[in-house]
């Protein structure tokens, strides 16, 4: 299998342990990452504000991939949404194709439509398979306790995602998690937002959602968070200390990306999967399973 | 709460909106006020208010929208639209108020900062030698400092 990556603005920056995990794990499930060093921002952060401006940048990004024949993995689960997006309008909408195309003729590009864009959890589960991934585990992870936090953009808005799982009833991180062997935790406000968009207009509402969620993950007992989308991270990991800070209260929950719980089970190493770099310490959960 | 006041409602916002590609339909909301029942932000601030956003929408309150502060509050997660039993696209229109709002000049600072970032270095993050220098010692690959095309791109005629 092989796919172009898509790591957009956060991840190469903010969250190597990500992409590092990722591309750890992906090397050893067949799975072959080819880098288009050209991409730019997906084009999300615009869409507030210039929806025309963030689908130009979505289309060109995909004539990059297009040019190479390759089809898009995104880490990044706005990015993921965005350029899936993109490419749901620019396939159902004759118009505003030939709009963006018209656009795109001043750069020497062209969109045609050929490529798909998959988030990596999503080529996990369907390019990948369950069973491939079994073959791999090498630790057992089954005392661990996962809080799965899907996020929004993994599957929403569910019109342009053709059906992939049921942001009413999430399973697919979790039929993951089960496949390596963790036990998944259920809590209260699991479907919910981490808040991580408002962080630009409104500080306090930010926090105070992503501390409603942590509180339940907390109540429920959970050894860590699994998650899949960098801004997600950065309201659950890096500003962990500050909600607690801000809000009186406990909670050191590691928060783990997907590729890095997986890894766990694969037998890799702290360094392989870039723990070293979450923002809350993941030391304790690392001697319990004696992670090295 | 005040009272709405008919008088400042514009017909031709609703048209345009109406019949747009994107977010028509949401003339089909019948206020059963499921989208503010599920939505996180209000939980957390009572002022933010989606059903609202629709009512002011359906009433013509174009000011009023596209003046406040209310549409910005939206986290864009979606829950509302995936809720709605009629189908209205409701995260899709409040995106696009926020749009017009930002015709308007009312972007909250972060926002237009990060417009103009990509506007000029086509992506959010300048990825300098510094970061290659981290990313090198992690064996990730080397990556350019900003994609110049994308300004090109999005460069206004």
């Amino acid at each position: 299998m092989k796919y172009s990556l898509f790591l957009g603005c956060t991840i190469p920056a903010r969250s190597r342990n990500y992409e590092l995990s990722a591309r750890a794990i992906a090397s050893r499930l067949d799975l072959e990452f080819i880098d288009i060093e050209d991409f730019s921002c997906c084009g999300f952060p615009l869409e507030a504000s210039d929806e025309m401006g963030a689908i130009l940048l979505g289309a060109r990004n995909l004539c990059l991939a297009e040019e190479k024949g390759l089809d898009v993995c995104a880490l990044c689960s706005a990015c993921a949404s965005m350029l899936t997006k993109t490419a749901y309008h620019l396939n159902g909408d004759e118009r505003l194709r030939e709009q963006v195309n018209k656009e795109l003729s001043r750069i020497g590009k062209e969109y045609k439509g050929i490529i798909k864009v998959k988030h990596f959890a999503r080529i996990v589960l369907e390019d990948i398979g369950l069973e491939r991934i079994k073959e791999e585990i090498k630790r057992d992870l089954s005392g661990l306790k996962v809080a799965t936090h899907y996020g929004c953009h993994y599957l929403k808005p569910s019109y342009i995602y053709e059906g992939f799982d049921d942001p009413q009833e999430p399973l697919t991180l979790e039929q993951i998690l089960e496949a390596v062997g963790v036990t998944n935790i259920q809590y209260r406000r699991k479907k919910e937002c981490c808040g991580g968009p408002v962080l630009l207009s409104d500080e306090d509402v930010a926090l105070t959602v992503a501390q409603e969620k942590l509180r339940y993950v907390k109540k429920a007992g959970a050894d860590c968070m699994n998650l899949v989308c960098p801004f997600c991270s950065l309201m659950f990991d890096a500003n962990q200390k500050g909600i607690e800070a801000k809000f009186e209260s406990a909670f050191t929950i590691p928060v783990l990306y997907l590729p890095q719980i997986i890894g766990l089970a694969m037998g890799l190493s702290r360094k392989e999967l870039g723990l070293n770099l979450n923002v809350v310490s993941t030391r304790e959960l690392e001697s319990t399973l004696e992670v090295y | 709460m005040e009272r709405v006041n008919l008088q400042d409602s514009d017909p031709d916002f609703i048209q345009a909106l109406d019949s747009s590609y994107f977010i028509g339909g949401f003339r089909g909301c019948y206020i059963c006020g499921t989208c503010t029942a599920g939505c996180p932000v209000h939980r957390a601030h009572r002022d933010y208010d989606p059903l609202r956003i629709m009512r002011m929408l359906v009433l013509g309150l174009r000011e009023e929208l596209l003046r406040g502060d209310m549409i910005w509050l939206c986290s864009d997660c979606y829950t509302c639209q995936e809720n709605c039993p009629m189908g209205v696209k409701i995260t899709d229109i409040i995106n696009h108020l926020k749009n017009l709002a930002t015709l308007e000049k009312n972007i909250p600072l972060g926002v237009s900062t990060q417009g103009k970032l990509l506007k000029d270095q086509g992506k959010i993050y300048i990825i300098d030698d510094f970061d290659n220098k981290k990313r090198a010692k992690l064996g990730l690959p080397w990556l350019p400092e900003m994609v110049g095309e994308a300004k090109a791109l999005l460069k206004k005629e």
